[in-house]
């Protein structure tokens, strides 16, 4: 990868202020609203977790997925200004493009853990570095699928509805993933299981032991991974086709 | 009309080349024929100028060339190669008529971020130098102005060191000064055996700028040629007359007038033959006066050649 490109592309993104509000502060001030009050709970809801661990993941996944689909923002906006237009005229080939997109988005995700993390433990999370490593891993690896629905959302996006779309498609997986309070059984719970974020906010399962993921944890994540890597392919090729 | 001159194949290494190039938009009954068959080359170390009105397809055949648009039928390639490739190896500096630059950067630095993915990049402070802009270079993009943006973007691609500049209507934006300081550095680009290629509907940069001017119209090369030529071409002269109460359409039918304008009781006569038409003129309008006549610049040449029901293609 092109080191001076990528860091321009991080500079950029990181001096985007409002949107560092938004995509990283929100989500800390969130945990603290939310795990909070129930900072000494250590079950919560019959989870076996506790509840400021449950948060910590379950917001960390919420700003993770924030971060990540709005790569989508990024990529509508460049192509309604004409920008990508314009680099379709340079050396700079589609793959180094997405690695950039990818790699920030990404860059953004691991801040906002980290700042997570970090408020995690001023409320009393405590755990082993081996299992903070495999949480964060799970956590990266369940990010995949946003990734691609970024990219997706930023090829059928116009700039005006990448905003309210990204904001809400974001919350309704976070809200039906167990983000705001866990998901234990029902239809929900279902749902919920057939949901990537789902399996982002289970992360923090590998403080019960185990692997943190079940089976099925990572057929979803994997299967939602195809499906809307194909769609984003699928948006990619038609957006640029003719233009 | 035929292509008047056309630089022989072989003879030269040709920077750019096209043949038959169609391009159409839309469907069924609705089929726009925005490039019909453009055929056109350009040798290394020309400056040409695509002129038209707009709609011509100019900007078409500039995306069919630089390969952002894919030609229904004919094709076309740069330094010989597929457009894509010669994209590839970085030989193509290119301005495209609409864009904003990404926001957050300051100008040094896109301009930075853009040379890294050349492979024989010039220097940024040599690009600023090039593109005059060295005072903008601590400036964050978003706070640019429109005309500061085209300059920027300039820069941007002369910093790949192109061997071929294409820009689509470059000076839309710039005031006067930075219009002047703009061409400037096109000359000097193209003392160094760059190709130029731009499109423009203003006359006058054409005019003076351009070793060779081609004319499209309906997405069809109307003329190619000098632009010396092109106004030798059509021998084309103007006559202004004072002449009240004139129906315009006995003006028009008059020997040698291919045009008429009126500017209230002034009349333009765009002439094909000036001698007859002067003749003509005073004959059926003996109360004419306040008459001059002049050479045409490129605009009234254009008018001639591609102003509809003038036989032109």
């Amino acid at each position: 990868m092109n080191p001076v490109y990528l860091r321009y592309e991080l500079l950029r993104t990181f001096r985007n202020r409002r949107y560092f509000m938004f995509a990283i502060l929100i989500p800390v001030v969130l945990f603290f609203a939310t795990a909070g009050p129930n900072r000494n709970e250590s079950d919560l809801a019959g989870t076996g977790i506790s509840a400021p661990l449950y948060f910590m993941v379950g917001l960390a996944a919420f700003g993770g997925m924030n971060a990540v689909v709005s790569v989508g923002g990024r990529i509508a906006a460049e192509r309604s200004t004409g920008w990508t237009r314009q680099l379709r005229l340079t050396p700079l080939s589609t793959r180094g493009y997405f690695r950039a997109k990818v790699a920030t988005a990404y860059a953004l995700a691991l801040v906002t853990l980290a700042l997570l993390f970090f408020s995690g433990t001023t409320l009393g999370v405590r755990l082993p570095a081996g299992e903070w490593v495999r949480m964060t891993g799970l956590m990266l690896i369940g990010l995949v699928p946003f990734v691609a629905l970024g990219i997706f959302l930023g090829h059928v996006l116009t700039t005006e509805s990448t905003g309210p779309a990204i904001g809400g498609i974001t919350a309704l997986f976070a809200l039906l993933g167990g983000t705001w309070f866990p998901i234990q059984d029902g239809v929900m719970h279902d749902i919920a299981e057939a949901l990537p974020s789902y399996w982002l906010v289970q992360a923090s399962h590998v403080s019960l032991g185990g692997a943190g993921w079940t089976g099925l944890g990572w057929f979803v994540v994997a299967a939602w991974t195809v499906a809307l890597g194909a769609l984003a392919a699928h948006a990619y090729r038609r957006d640029t086709k003719g233009m | 009309m035929e292509t008047l001159v056309r630089t022989p194949r072989g003879q030269v290494e040709l920077s750019v080349e096209a043949r038959g190039l169609v391009k159409t938009y839309g469907s069924g009954a609705r089929v726009v024929r925005a490039v019909d068959g453009v055929d056109l080359s350009i040798a290394r170390g020309e400056t040409v100028a695509l002129l038209g009105p707009n709609g011509a397809g100019k900007s078409t055949t500039i995306d069919l060339l630089l390969g952002l648009l894919e030609p229904d039928e004919g094709d076309a390639s740069l330094f010989g190669r597929p457009p894509r490739e010669a994209v590839l190896a970085g030989r193509i500096g290119s301005m495209l008529q609409t864009g904003a630059l990404i926001r957050d950067l300051d100008v040094k630095e896109l301009v930075e971020m853009m040379a890294s993915v050349y492979p024989h990049p010039l220097g940024v402070g040599d690009a600023l130098r090039q593109a005059g802009i060295e005072e903008l270079a601590d400036r964050r993009t978003q706070t640019l102005s429109g005309g500061e943006t085209q300059r920027v973007r300039f820069a941007l691609a002369l910093v790949s060191d192109p061997d071929l500049l294409v820009l689509d209507e470059p000076t839309v934006g710039m005031d006067v000064e930075a219009r002047r300081a703009f061409w400037t550095t096109m000359r000097e680009g193209a003392a160094h055996g760059r190709t130029v290629l731009f499109a423009t509907h203003y006359m006058d940069e054409a005019d003076a700028y351009a070793d060779r001017a081609i004319l499209l119209a309906h997405g069809r090369v109307v003329a190619a040629a000098p632009t010396t030529e092109i106004k030798g071409l059509v021998g084309a002269r103007t006559i202004r007359a004072t002449l009240p109460g004139a129906d315009e359409a006995d003006l028009a039918s008059l020997d040698g007038v291919a045009q008429v304008e009126r500017h209230g009781d002034v009349v333009v006569l765009s002439c094909s033959d000036s001698d007859r038409a002067i003749r003509a003129l005073l004959e059926r309008f003996p109360e004419a006066r306040d008459i001059e006549i002049a050479g045409a610049g490129l605009e009234d040449a254009f008018v001639l050649l591609t102003g509809d029901g003038n036989g032109t293609s």
